[in-house]
């Protein structure tokens, strides 16, 4: 749900990291924190616990440019990724633009991958989404471990649209703007396709 | 559930703006401003030099959601008032037809009683403007003028651009 506002020129999209229990969600919008210019972003607020574990959601806003002189901006949420926060995880994808689903390549978390995969398609139900219809990137996250599963096997089990996706180590910064940009311009083109 | 964008225009902007100019004076509050659900700021009014309105806006909206989490298990529709005190700053957040979210945060140069009274008819009068904001762009998006407007002039080209 975008706010287009006429008055001071601006379009507001919002876009949420999905994604199982430490699969690197915040640690997206920590480097996109990081790497983009002060003018460009706003305060990465994050609502953690005191183990840094994301208790309620991070935000960050974020200005992509201009086109036709209306100002493009993203506010980027994560959920919090634990099995037990189902309730605050609902809350957030409301008025969703986007989604980026994170998903932890190794092997041990593939079923924590598809009860979060599920989890989303059925929250997203609730406040009358269908994901099939929404601007929606996968992130094989953390790639640079030894322990994880071929992308090919995981797109079988996650990926059956062939949306895009792309491989991550958002530790390092690997994939990240690649996802961001790939969601942003779906968003976008969405917003185009109607009005 | 793109039909329920929020768009804003120029002539309803300002209406609000005068609105939420007027309860800043009225309710002697420090900052007022309005923030839709999804957290996105709409307007305000006071001095919101030192505040970080974009999170602020963000958080709130989150305030709402959560408090709207716990009203609906326990049975309630919605909990319409949020009110949290400070040693120094107060905040008071209302909703407004469901969708719009108003905050006022004042000193003890203003008093809860006071601003109550000021938002609740701020309320009545901002709640009429949204409806008439979503009766114009209901009429708009049937005329086709909103596509005129603005995305018919935007490119899939302006839209690359955008990420180079």
């Amino acid at each position: 749900m975008s706010f287009i506002n006429y008055s001071s020129r601006e379009i507001n999209c919002k876009i949420v990291y999905y994604g199982p229990g430490l699969c690197g969600k915040t640690t997206n919008l920590q480097y996109i924190y990081r790497r983009t210019n002060p003018e460009q972003k706003g305060k990465l607020i994050s609502l953690a616990t005191e183990t840094e574990r994301t208790l309620f959601f991070d935000f960050l806003p974020l200005t992509l440019g201009d086109i036709k002189g209306f100002r493009i901006r993203f506010h980027l949420y994560t959920v919090p990724g634990q099995v037990f926060y189902a309730a605050s995880r609902k809350l957030i994808l409301k008025g969703v633009d986007g989604v980026v689903f994170v998903a932890d390549s190794q092997i041990e978390r593939m079923d924590s991958n598809i009860e979060s995969f599920e989890d989303l398609k059925i929250n997203l139900a609730e406040q009358g989404y269908e994901l099939e219809k929404l601007p929606f990137v996968i992130q094989y996250n953390k790639r640079d471990l030894p322990n994880v599963v071929p992308v090919a096997d995981m797109d079988k089990l996650l990926n059956n649209r062939k949306i895009p996706w792309f491989e991550g180590v958002a530790v390092t910064g690997k994939g990240v703007f690649e996802t961001l940009k790939v969601v942003a311009k779906q968003v976008l083109f969405e917003l185009k396709k109607h009005y | 559930m793109i039909g329920s964008d929020l768009v804003m225009y120029e002539e309803e902007f300002r209406k609000i703006d005068s609105e939420l100019q007027k309860l800043h004076q009225q309710a002697n509050a420090k900052v007022v401003f309005l923030v839709d659900k999804n957290g996105q700021l709409i307007a305000s009014a006071g001095d919101t030099h030192d505040i970080d309105t974009t999170s602020l806006a963000s958080l709130t909206a989150g305030n709402i959601a959560a408090t709207g989490g716990i009203a609906r298990l326990l049975g309630e529709k919605e909990f319409t008032i949020l009110f949290h005190e400070g040693e120094k700053d107060n905040i008071h957040i209302s909703l407004i037809g469901q969708r719009i979210i108003l905050v006022v945060i004042f000193d003890s140069r203003s008093s809860l009683g006071l601003v109550r009274l000021r938002v609740k008819k701020a309320a009545e009068i901002l709640g009429k403007i949204f409806e008439e904001i979503t009766q114009k762009v209901d009429k708009e998006k049937g005329e086709g003028k909103l596509e005129e407007s603005l995305f018919a002039e935007i490119s899939d080209e302006d839209i690359d651009n955008l990420f180079r």
